[in-house]
């Protein structure tokens, strides 16, 4: 039988691309901190800890969660660590969910964190092993040829990825957090920043980031016993794909597809575009926007492109996406799915200052990693049921 | 069966560390000579200091002095140093209770030979020659009984010795945590070199090896039958190796690509450079190379391409045999035969 | 809470250096098959895949990714990934099985630690400012604390032989083990230190291999195997990773562990202990008296696959439970430097 989940609090960083003034534990104590003012707790109500992270190669640390365990307060309880690629930071939320939701603890502090500024994402993903072609660039140079098949499959006019990028940095203009907050952006500046894997521009680009985020996660009387309003977990999902198949849809892959699927039935959602309020979704290269508004099926096979273009994912539009800003505007690799996550919980617990979408009560938070093959995701809502 | 290939792979990194107020403190004091511990909120002294108290969570509250000298607690023999390991001559690591600390401290001590150790033995730090904010500032601890001995590298020899190449401390502007006027230790750098033996797959090296030759072998999933190059230890698809041999042309499509303008560190193809998906003729999966032979904005998706070998004298078991792909010149694939690909 | 058990376990030979990659998928594929084909199930049965590996160890960011080809994930499957020893992606299993999303679940873990040096990666395990700066390798480590053990006298050289001796020879009955055979006492003792107070027979070998473990709950367990190993206590904790401010004779979070998940009922153990002297002193922190039977398989002693071995002690114990040796067993693993966390896993025959 599955137990009640919901948030109690939701902490992060300041995101920027150096934090010079903090090592790996002050950074993660930064959210922690935060996330527990939030939830009225201190270190000492907390069950069990789960920590995320992306690669260990990032910060040349292996399993750095052993050498956290005093700072994050874990000494002498159970501490997990969460990897799975760049949607760890959901998983790492889903991971704390479950624990409460079997009813195996009461309170439980995801905590995902990157440090990138300790080397560089760029050479860690990009090592050549031997006997292979030196042609890695990185992330970027991974997904943009997928963008490029997208944009040929559905026949999305060029403008609408730097549409992306001009409502997501204005966003994170609104998010006191943010890495990059660019008020002032336009699509014709977008439009005229460096290409950098063609047809991916600088500007549709994330940015490299130092950051951590922290949420904590009680059971139905820890979330009664909240002071504030507390975000009840409606649905969590799941699921895998390998990186490389014949007849894998790198545009629309059929892991994310079925998460999907999963999560809506979970939450007995029967139409996503009408029944969530507000979305935060992985969007690290702007064009992945209206792919995951498809692959989530909030707009129909080659149509995510019109819901962006009608500016509909505006804060203000039916279906606002990314009103934090999302990993456009930061994105510490390991924490950016936990923020997606925490975001949508700020949403409905109306705590998400001047980027809130207006009456938001269910809200989706997602991550995705690998080569578009992990994909975790959950539903939020002001209410239990 | 002839064995997979294998070849070493290092992974090598300067990781640049910030550390925050405790950690800075501490570092400058070694830029110092000088040694602190964090007094915690149950009165224990913590050497190194506790970014975060161990009971109340909190940061410290103040961090004191504490030795130089200190006594072993416990200790360990090394005969045979590992790379970046304090000494390079056989040593001791073992943990120190510092004069006026509570917890052990793991450093290395020069203890001679084993049968010179003993638990409960006085030892001081021997200080680098330069010393620069990082805990390798106390080169190693000594008996305390010995003369004091001068630290290994002499000053004009450092900037070239182990202590320095080892790593160092970057001076910054945090103002707090500055001691007798000494400029303060914000981050430390960290070298990680790591090295490997990389090893191809039974059936990746089958394909390497058949590069050699020059020629490109794929390989058939027994249970999907679709054609794997290179070939897979297991079809991602059914969970079991690709088994039968099919030679594949040095032909095929374009059937999606980016155009890399970005220099990263590590990168070894001039930018700006086109990497596309190359679905050779016969294939069920598309895989990653090099266009050459145009102008980057000139390639398409389902343009038809072909393998441009290097001088067959210059081919060994790597996919860099084939330089590059180039147009071939025939009309593009249409849109239909490789969507599914995409 | 819903009734789970372990209905199946294999192992990849454990061996001192595989000719595969580092992803593993050479061992995976015949240890799935190997499982899967003892409890019946299809892979399409697998409810929940979760796995433990380490990034560090193979010397790659997202090594683990390709381990998925083993499983042949798609249709795609719901799975996770723990970035410590497959113990913990057990656990993790379990805990999907207990809020209901799943009614079967498989676990693995792999590891080649011959890829690297293996005592100095580990080493990127301790504090990355005022440790691993200096490289202490993972076995000095250990003998730190074997010394402190010594000097205590809480055990010998010769107790620490006798723990290598008896489990040189138990695992004469186990065909996946590295090292096996009849080696005595006196003639351990007369072998070189590798790191005084340790000999060579006091650590675990460097070994690559993979582990799988099948869990089930209630009647699809029963279904599937003829003495499931229900789970009746998983308990799992961390110490500080300071080593200098703990106890290193003393491993609190194992003692926490066992004593939340019923350690002191067991008949027999199977204890993941790299260090002769780490079996002794965690066999106190258990509460395991005489009459337990610790470490049937050799244990980690005669294999040591870096983030599969934990998992194979669970297994291990699961196996002799469904092979009707055992009635009530436990499986225990360990992760990072001196016994710093340690998980525990109680399961019996009904």
């Amino acid at each position: 039988m599955k137990h009640r989940a919901a948030v109690l609090g939701t902490g992060q960083t300041q995101h920027r691309s150096k934090r010079p003034d903090v090592s790996i534990a002050g950074l993660c104590r930064e959210a922690v901190d935060r996330a527990l003012a939030d939830a009225g707790l201190g270190l000492a109500d907390i069950d069990a800890v789960v920590v995320g992270k992306a690669p260990d190669l990032f910060e040349g640390v292996m399993m750095p969660e052993l050498y956290l365990a005093d700072a994050l307060g874990a000494v002498g309880k159970p501490l997990l660590r969460v990897h799975t690629a760049g949607s760890v930071g959901g998983a790492t939320g889903n991971v704390a969910a479950s624990l409460v939701q079997a009813g195996v603890h009461r309170r439980v502090l995801a905590v995902a964190f990157e440090k990138q500024s300790e080397s560089n994402a760029m050479w860690a993903l990009s090592i050549a092993p031997p006997f292979s072609m030196p042609l890695l660039a990185g992330a970027g140079g991974y997904f943009a040829p997928h963008v490029r098949a997208y944009i040929r499959r559905s026949g999305a006019p060029e403008h609408v990825g730097a549409m992306v990028a001009v409502k997501d940095r204005r966003n994170g203009a609104r998010n006191q957090y943010a890495h990059l907050r660019q008020p002032d952006i336009t699509l014709e500046s977008v439009q005229a920043s460096p290409m950098l894997w063609d047809p991916v521009r600088y500007d549709e680009t994330c940015p490299s980031s130092d950051g951590a985020c922290a949420v904590v996660i009680g059971d139905q009387s820890a979330a009664e016993a909240a002071a504030g309003p507390v975000a009840w977990i409606r649905a969590t999902s799941m699921r895998t794909e390998p990186t490389m198949f014949a007849g894998k849809d790198h545009v629309n892959p059929r892991a994310g597809a079925d998460a999907a699927a999963a999560l809506w039935q979970q939450a007995g959602i029967t139409d996503p575009r009408g029944q969530i309020d507000v979305a935060e979704i992985y969007v690290p290269f702007s064009w992945f926007e209206p792919m995951w508004l498809e692959n989530l099926g909030f707009a129909e096979q080659g149509k995510g492109w019109q819901l962006t273009e009608s500016g509909e994912t505006e804060i203000g539009g039916s279906i606002p996406i990314n009103p934090s800003g999302g990993v456009l505007c930061s994105n510490p690799i390991g924490a950016s799915g936990l923020l997606r996550f925490a975001e949508s919980a700020m949403q409905v617990m109306g705590k998400a200052g001047d980027h809130q979408v207006a009456g938001a009560r269910t809200a989706l938070g997602h991550a995705y990693g690998g080569g578009s093959q992990y994909f975790s995701m959950w539903v939020v809502a002001d209410t239990p049921d | 069966m002839t064995a997979p290939l294998s070849a070493p792979l290092e992974i090598s990194f300067d990781y640049t560390r910030s550390l925050g107020p405790v950690l800075a403190k501490f570092m400058t004091a070694l830029a110092d000579r000088r040694i602190l511990g964090s007094r915690g909120s149950d009165g224990r002294v913590h050497v190194p200091p506790a970014e975060f108290d161990p009971v109340s969570f909190a940061p410290p509250a103040e961090l004191i002095e504490v030795g130089p000298e200190g006594t072993v607690l416990t200790w360990s023999w090394t005969d045979h140093p590992v790379d970046g390991q304090p000494l390079d001559r056989p040593f001791a690591w073992a943990l120190i209770r510092l004069d006026g600390a509570d917890t052990g401290m793991l450093h290395a001590v020069d203890g001679g030979s084993a049968g010179q150790m003993r638990t409960g033995m006085r030892v001081r730090p021997r200080w680098a020659a330069q010393t620069s904010g990082q805990i390798t500032d106390i080169e190693c601890f000594e008996p305390a009984t010995q003369p004091a001995r001068q630290s290994a590298a002499e000053p004009a020899a450092a900037a070239a010795g182990q202590a320095v190449a080892a790593g160092q401390a970057v001076a910054g502007q945090v103002a707090d945590g500055a001691a007798d006027g000494a400029e303060p230790v914000t981050m430390i750098i960290t070298p990680v070199r790591l090295g490997y033996q990389h090893t191809a797959s039974t059936e990746e090296s089958r394909y390497l090896r058949a590069l050699q030759d020059g020629k490109i072998i794929g390989q058939r999933c027994p249970a999907c039958q679709k054609v794997y190059v290179p070939p897979r230890g297991a079809c991602p698809t059914d969970g079991v190796p690709t088994t039968t041999d099919v030679e594949l042309p040095d032909h095929g499509i374009v059937t999606t690509f980016c155009v890399v303008n970005v220099p990263f560190q590590g990168q070894r193809v001039a930018t700006p450079y086109v990497a596309a998906s190359i679905l050779l003729d016969g294939a069920d999966i598309a895989f990653q190379h090099l266009i050459l032979g145009c102008a980057p904005d000139e390639v398409r998706m389902g343009m038809r391409v072909r393998a441009v070998w290097r001088p067959p004298e210059d081919w060994g078991t790597t996919s860099e045999n084939i330089d590059h792909f180039e147009p071939t010149g025939e009309p593009d694939a249409p849109y239909e035969s490789y969507a599914h690909h995409l | 809470m819903t009734d789970v058990a372990v209905i199946g376990f294999a192992q990849a030979p454990n061996v001192r250096r595989t000719d595969g990659t580092t992803n593993g998928v050479e061992m995976l594929v015949p240890v799935f098959q190997q499982v899967l084909g003892q409890t019946g199930l299809a892979k399409e049965q697998v409810g929940f895949w979760c796995s433990g590996s380490s990034d560090y160890l193979a010397g790659r960011a997202f090594s683990f990714v390709s381990a998925v080809d083993a499983i042949g994930a798609f249709p795609p499957v719901m799975e996770s990934h723990v970035e410590m020893d497959g113990a913990w992606a057990l656990y993790e299993a379990w805990v999907k099985i207990l809020t209901g999303e799943a009614s079967t679940a498989l676990a693995y873990g792999f590891g080649k630690s011959s890829a690297g040096l293996l005592r100095r990666v580990l080493a990127l395990q301790l504090d990355p400012y005022v440790v691993a700066p200096l490289w202490p390798d993972s076995v000095s480590i250990a003998a730190l604390q074997a010394r402190l053990g010594i000097e205590a006298g809480r055990w010998t050289e010769e107790q620490m032989a006798q723990v290598a001796v008896r489990s040189r020879s138990a695992a004469a009955g186990n065909p996946a083990a590295q090292l096996s055979g009849t080696v005595d006492v006196a003639e351990l003792l007369s072998r070189p230190y590798i790191a005084d107070p340790l000999r060579a027979h006091d650590c675990a070998p460097i070994t690559d291999g993979a582990a799988a473990v099948v869990l089930a709950a209630g009647d699809v367990a029963r279904e599937h195997c003829a003495r499931p190993a229900w789970i009746t206590g998983f308990e799992h904790r961390i110490d500080s990773g300071s080593l200098g401010a703990r106890d290193l004779l003393a491993a609190p979070s194992a003692a926490a562990a066992g004593r939340a998940a019923g350690a002191g009922t067991v008949d027999t153990a199977e204890l993941h202990s790299p260090f002769t002297h780490q079996e002794i002193l965690l066999r106190g922190e258990l509460g395991l008296g005489e009459q337990v039977t610790v470490n049937p398989s050799g244990g980690p002693l005669s294999g040591n696959p870096m983030f599969a071995a934990g998992l194979a002690r669970i297994g291990s114990a699961a196996a002799e439970i469904m092979a009707g040796r055992a009635g009530r067993a436990l499986g225990h693993a360990t992760s990072g430097p001196a016994l710093q966390q340690n998980l525990v896993c109680v399961m019996e025959a009904r």
